[in-house]
């Protein structure tokens, strides 16, 4: 049944028939056509941001938490521009959003029209595709073959920028079903003779690891649950990057935490020392590898992944299989299950002695703060008194975020949103406030660090107005912690920029937003705090004061490799050689 | 326990698994996408290569199936052979692009490029500059009392020597093509 509408009515019917239940926006000149028909239905809901780099994240939040595409809307020039660092963050770390953008009428691009850009120009290499549609008769097809874009394959941002002409014009709605079939599909079964290898592989290794990564969360909780079955099944240790986190359950018996930059001491030794590394929806990222001649030196390398270029990038690697991660994972099982279940048993338990070994180093410990909260501790006890409840954590970035990802435990996917790949400041209360759209009966936990939190603070009022009660846990040192911490390390004590003067009273401020605001600068008050944070029922603002110069450990420093980890209970020692020019 | 139980051409391998991808020698390949032909085909190609620091000696491109809207865009690239092969599957995966070919393993080419050459002159060196250009098979398709233009197609190192032999006969202006290829045989 095709049907003759105007292009503004097309946007609203093909979100519908997408299955789009809320849209991320801000309205303005480009966009007026479209946010007239969302004004005459009910069926997808709109939350105003105040920014739309705001809108961006929540988009990334929604994404991310349940698994379907997020979308947003925003006008031409400034509202898409807006966008961009959003869009950007979005393409790193592999989450499916569209984006929707007005535009200039299209007799008028090209002029310097009032809030004109080239947003299909700007953000051709922040989308994983985009388009400029120029008549109404292509749009709901566009749309629907962006959707289709964001969604297959590796998952990623699209935009669709809209001239205000197209959507004022007539034209003939496309329904999904008759939409023009792209050629993008990229295959997701892998390849059975290389998943048969992989289990040669598996069945004579003594040394094993799996390392996981987001692909395991884009590829759907299936693809968990596989990767679980796999690991207690053989009994092979598992480490994830910080994306990845919640794909094999904390609570597991083979879980050795993250790995990285900031992972743990036993993540790290345990893929200095493997034999056999197999690498499932990762992406060998700087953050991982550390310095890379002395990466992993004695290992046979496996890496699955759905993008053949994300093989072979950074790290080469024995046996590359390209495909979806729960399918490999299923065939890999099917395969090893029918040759007998069979694993290196003494070699492993050998391998796990070390592992025993490693994890003795208790990498995690810190000094006890007295009167003064740790971060380390905030973060403790908020694991403890969440402990089993419905919760969804996001982050801001920096000191916080690596803390949040080694003291916080996820036992299922799709629980732990953050900025990996970008390392966007600013995008964890967006982000919850996204997360707590999708599940508003969930407890949505923003753990930031107060300089983070400023960056988009304005969405405090998003929240209060679409009745998001997202909790918003700063770790307030006064200090950009991370860079103060580089700046000890490698720039001989020298805080250049790295405090924060002139902090607004994060207290005042959550009630000038109609949020709650608390504040904790006692360890003994800590938990009533969290309790009280929790209890409330409406957006809150704790405000938790912590120790100032307190160092985020373990860590690989820049140039080192994971066997040359600094620990806490290290002389904190200066970053030298050809690690000083790392980022 | 080894990959290379794998069979060859089985796809979890490159199909260019004889070259030793460990090499760091730089290799020029020449590449041929066909993508479809729409706005913005040419830039997203432009801007991985710029975005991601990978080289471009060459590139030309023309709607050659003007029915399916597809264009040919040959490149002419170099890099270890992992850069080669990480340019190959970043260019797969732009949305448009429909094939990457890598003309330089996929068995022989032909390789074409063309190129227009004005040298102005006077005396014997316009005789010799005409004597060359028949020695190299160029044609010429303007010519007034002081100048010729030729025309000449050929492999790039042909028309390299060709301009260094006009240079001091009054090579004043060179319009070059960039290289078009295609696998030889059926």
């Amino acid at each position: 049944m095709s049907q003759q509408m105007t292009g503004a009515r097309m946007v609203v019917q093909a979100l519908k028939d997408q299955g789009v239940d809320v849209v991320f926006g801000y309205p303005g000149g480009a966009v007026l056509p479209i946010y007239d028909e969302l004004f005459q239905q009910n069926e997808i809901r709109h939350v105003l941001v105040r920014h739309e780099q705001g809108a961006t994240h929540m988009a990334e939040g929604y994404a991310r938490s349940t698994g379907k595409p997020g979308v947003v809307l925003v006008t031409s020039g400034p509202g898409a521009t807006n966008a961009v660092t959003g869009m950007t963050d979005a393409l790193m770390d592999s989450i499916p959003m569209v984006v929707l953008s007005g535009q200039v009428p299209t007799f008028m691009i090209g002029n310097d029209a009032f809030q004109e850009a080239d947003t299909v120009g700007i953000t051709r290499p922040c989308s994983k595709h985009n388009w400029l549609v120029r008549e109404t008769d292509k749009l709901a097809d566009t749309i629907h073959q962006a959707f289709h874009v964001a969604t297959t394959g590796r998952p990623g941002p699209v935009l669709v920028d809209i001239p205000k002409d197209v959507q004022f014009a007539e034209g003939t709605y496309t329904p999904p079903a008759k939409a023009r079939v792209s050629h993008y599909n990229p295959p997701v079964k892998g390849d059975i003779t290389a998943i048969t290898a992989l289990v040669e592989m598996i069945e004579k290794a003594e040394r094993p690891i799996l390392y996981t990564g987001g692909g395991v969360i884009n590829s759907g909780p299936a693809a968990s649950q596989l990767l679980t079955e796999l690991s207690d099944a053989t009994g092979i240790p598992v480490t994830s990057t910080l994306m990845g986190l919640g794909a094999y359950p904390a609570s597991g018996k083979n879980w050795l935490g993250m790995l990285g930059m900031h992972g743990l001491y036993e993540a790290n030794m345990a893929m200095h020392g493997c034999d056999l590394m197999i690498n499932i929806g990762a992406r060998f990222d700087d953050r991982i590898t550390g310095r890379l001649e002395a990466f992993s030196p004695n290992s046979l390398k496996v890496h699955i992944d759905i993008d053949p270029s994300s093989v072979n990038k950074v790290v080469r690697v024995d046996l590359p299989i390209i495909g979806d991660v729960g399918h490999i994972l299923e065939d890999l099982l099917r395969i090893w299950k029918s040759r007998g279940r069979k694993v290196n048993s003494q070699a492993h338990a050998k391998w796990w002695a070390h592992i025993e070994e490693w994890k003795s180093v208790n990498c995690l410990a810190f000094k006890d703060g007295g009167d003064i909260i740790k971060p380390q501790l905030a973060l403790q006890r908020l694991e403890a008194l969440t402990k089993g409840m419905d919760r969804y954590i996001t982050t801001e970035v920096g000191q916080h975020q690596m803390w949040a990802a080694q003291y916080l435990h996820f036992d299922a996917p799709n629980r732990w949103m953050t900025s990996g790949g970008l390392g966007t400041m600013g995008y964890g209360l967006p982000a919850s406030i996204g997360v707590q759209i999708a599940h508003p009966e969930a407890l949505v936990i923003n753990v930031a660090g107060e300089a983070s939190w400023l960056m988009n603070m304005q969405e405090m009022g998003t929240a209060s107005q679409s009745r998001a009660p997202v909790k918003q846990f700063i770790l307030n040192n006064e200090r950009l912690g991370m860079v103060r911490q580089w700046q000890q390390l490698l720039h001989g004590e020298r805080y250049s920029q790295s405090w924060s003067e002139s902090l607004p009273d994060f207290v005042k401020l959550a009630e000038a937003f109609g949020a709650k605001g608390l504040r904790v600068d006692h360890p003994d008050q800590l938990d009533e705090a969290i309790r009280e944070m929790i209890a409330y029922d409406g957006p809150v603002v704790l405000d938790c004061m912590v120790e100032k110069h307190e160092n985020c450990l373990p860590m690989i420093p820049s140039g080192n490799a994971h066997n040359e980890m600094l620990l806490p209970s290290d002389e904190v020692r200066a970053i030298t050689g050809a690690g000083a020019s790392l980022v | 326990m080894s990959p290379l139980n794998i069979q060859q051409g089985s796809s979890a391998h490159s199909a260019y698994d004889l070259r030793d991808p460990y090499s760091e020698v730089i290799e020029t390949h020449t590449l041929a996408v066909i993508v479809d032909n729409e706005p913005g085909a040419l830039a997203r190609v432009i801007g991985l290569f710029s975005g991601r620091g990978y080289n471009i000696e060459s590139l030309t491109v023309a709607e050659t199936d003007h029915q399916g809207h597809r264009s040919r865009i040959t490149i002419v690239t170099t890099g270890t052979p992992q850069v080669i092969d990480q340019i190959k599957s970043q260019l797969a995966r732009i949305i448009p692009v429909h094939e990457v070919h890598d003309l330089t393993v996929e068995g022989t080419s032909v390789e074409r490029e063309l190129a227009i050459l004005k040298v102005v002159g006077k005396g014997d060196a316009r005789i010799e500059a005409l004597r060359l250009a028949e020695i190299f098979r160029a044609n010429v398709v303007d010519s007034t009392l002081e100048s010729f233009v030729f025309e000449l197609t050929g492999v790039p190192s042909k028309i390299d020597a060709f301009a260094d032999l006009m240079r001091p006969l009054g090579l004043s202006e060179i319009a070059r093509t960039g290289v078009a290829a295609l696998a030889r045989g059926a």
